[in-house]
């Protein structure tokens, strides 16, 4: 069962790296939730695949074939977490078209290596922004 | 003492809340964020008060005995990092008094500072590799708010790079530390230094550990993982940059001195790599900034350069060493933020950061010239400052063990240093500027920005001057380090 699941894991990194090498910023995105998620598997699966009963633990017994609980909270916190940081990605995204006007890698990152803008005169404080 | 021992995550995090509740008012959120900071210095204070005794705090999170329970530790080197934590986030707080220009100004800033802040500090004192993966976490999200808050194609096109390769180098994280958990049966730090330590350590334990040493090094910026630093650190505004040139990379090498010397405190073969690595480091940092022409993307390589110097005392491994860059962790902190700081002032007033279209700022602002040449000085190793004394120490280290490499590229780099800071100097400050000196301007309320910078020189010259007690200090934090029993016995000693 874990050769199945490593085997997957594998794929799915190597799919989500594929898609990060694309030029287009939308596809580098997802490759980065793919390659999550396969790490996401991965955390599961390092608690061993075998046991079956929910890990409730009556006092002073431990239940047979009881499956590991702790990558499975390890996984919650990771999955939580990613999602956080996917819906920042695709809001970084939006920006990125709005500003640019496009979605191509190398052209959205490339405004980043430009000289540096000569800097406004000072205003007065602008004050809370919206 | 467990009030004490969460303080430093719960400080930042209450002003966080309370910083939410006032969000109406942006004056009030000012205020909060500040009296944040200051008592989050308080705590460091308080801490490095208590650990320089040789205690070390530890304790066990939600109740549960010591091997399963997340354990907070701080010791030395936790402490003080608090403490400077504290101080450059405080300094943050305040010189972003001083630049109301920008879009990125307001509370939305107090809040992501104040965030990133718990992050830091939370990785500092955390003795759990998953809980240290959600420090980072907390600290990444906000970093990644902060850095393209106001927006703006260029700062967009930065966070891009910035998003991209250390969302990468988070998932490593994650799936070294499940790994290694499979592997070895504990998450906590002092599980891994027993099970490496008593030789019971598989191949596949190393082979995930290597791959955390891995994701450390490109939070750290190490050679050759470094490239999204400088392509992203200058396009931030001037006080979210200093915040980050002060901690981020920081926490990185931090994590890298905390796992290593817990698992490996005898030289290996992995400190061999380490030692190429720093070596290539410093001089790859130090040979990038001298192809740079604007102020902020020097300093950026100066970062990756400096860290190499870090990471070279830990690659030593000897106790010298490592008391070495323990000391220069301290150091680089308040003097590569104040550089940041001045240089975000300097290009204020000369209405660019392009050092070409710079120049005057001697004449202008004698005082800025001054607060710039202080910290410039100390980064580049002239005594009496402090970062002589980091240099050499890590330099005698090196030769010490018959290093003649590494103590030959850290002088060199020194040297490098030198010129790029005086390139600096003389674009920026000496030669006249371009439009005439009719062209410098002067920036309303820039009165909390020198105050700080002010501050933060004072602290670079009473490091320099006071070496004897930091450096008595860093020793004692080194010898901490080199005894991995120590800290197992402190995680253990409570029981919950």
């Amino acid at each position: 069962m874990e050769i199945i699941v490593a085997a997957t894991v594998g794929l799915l990194v190597a799919l989500g790296v594929w898609m990060m090498l694309d030029r287009n910023l939308v596809r580098v995105v997802l490759g980065v939730v793919v390659i999550g998620n396969a790490i996401n598997l991965a955390v599961v699966s390092v608690g061993r695949l075998g046991g079956q009963a929910a890990a409730f633990v009556a006092a002073g017994e431990v239940p047979a074939q009881a499956a590991n609980p702790l990558p499975q909270a390890l996984v919650l916190t990771a999955i939580v977490i990613g999602f956080a940081l996917f819906v920042f990605a695709l809001g970084v995204l939006k920006r990125a078209w709005v500003e640019h006007g496009t979605t191509e890698t190398d052209r959205v990152t490339a405004q980043a290596e430009t000289p540096a803008p000569d800097l406004p005169v000072d205003k007065p404080a602008s004050g809370e922004r919206a | 003492m467990k009030a004490l021992l969460v303080a430093p995550v719960l400080v930042p995090l209450v002003t966080l809340i309370l910083c939410l509740l006032a969000r109406r008012q942006a004056r009030r959120v000012a205020v909060l964020s500040t009296l944040g900071a200051l008592a989050l210095c308080a705590v460091g204070g308080w801490l490095v008060a208590v650990a320089a005794g040789g205690t070390v705090l530890a304790g066990q999170m939600g109740g549960w005995a010591a091997p399963y329970g997340i354990s907070l530790v701080i010791d030395r080197l936790s402490a003080a990092l608090v403490a400077i934590t504290g101080v450059v986030g405080l300094a943050t707080v305040v010189y972003a008094r001083s630049c109301d220009g920008d879009a990125a100004g307001g509370r939305d800033f107090h809040l992501f500072v104040q965030g990133l802040l718990t992050g830091v500090c939370g990785a500092f004192i955390t003795g759990d590799v998953f809980n240290l993966y959600v420090w980072f976490e907390v600290l990444l999200i906000s970093s990644f708010a902060l850095i393209v808050l106001g927006g703006g194609a260029r700062r967009v096109s930065g966070t891009v790079v910035y998003l991209f390769l250390n969302l990468l180098a988070t998932l490593l994280f994650l799936l070294s530390a499940a790994l290694l958990y499979g592997a070895t049966g504990t998450l906590g730090m002092a599980g891994l230094a027993e099970v490496f330590g008593a030789g019971e350590a598989t191949p596949g334990a190393t082979v995930a550990l290597v791959l955390m040493l891995l994701a450390f090094s490109i939070k750290a910026a190490l050679f050759p993982l470094f490239g999204w630093l400088p392509a992203s650190y200058h396009v931030a505004w001037a006080p979210v940059s200093a915040l980050f040139a002060g901690l981020l990379t920081k926490v990185g090498v931090y994590a890298l001195i905390r796992l290593v010397t817990l698992v490996w405190p005898e030289a290996g073969p992995a400190h061999g790599v380490l030692l190429w690595v720093a070596c290539a480091t410093m001089l790859v940092g130090v040979l990038g900034a001298a192809a740079q022409t604007e102020v902020r993307r020097i300093l950026s390589f100066h970062i990756v350069s400096q860290v190499g110097y870090m990471v070279l005392g830990l690659a030593l491994a000897t106790p010298l060493a490592l008391a070495g860059a323990v000391f220069y962790l301290i150091h680089h902190i308040v003097v590569k933020a104040n550089l940041f700081f001045v240089g975000g002032l300097a290009a204020r007033m000369a209405g660019s950061e392009r050092l070409a279209a710079m120049g005057g700022l001697y004449a202008h602002a004698p005082w800025l010239a001054i607060l710039f040449a202080i910290p410039a000085l100390s980064l580049a190793g002239i005594p009496p400052l402090s970062g002589f004394w980091a240099k050499f120490v890590l330099v005698k280290a090196s030769l010490d063990i018959g290093a003649w490499v590494a103590a030959g590229v850290a002088l060199l780099t020194g040297v490098f240093t030198l010129l790029s800071m005086s390139k600096i100097w003389n674009e920026a400050f000496l030669k006249a500027h371009p439009d005439g000196p009719q062209a410098l301007r002067t920036p309303a309320r820039t009165r909390p920005a020198m105050a700080v910078m002010a501050a933060l020189a004072a602290l670079t010259v009473a490091i320099g001057l006071g070496a004897g007690v930091v450096m008595d200090y860093a020793v004692a934090a080194a010898a901490q380090l080199s005894d991995p029993a120590g800290y197992i016995a402190a995680v253990r000693g409570e029981g919950g």
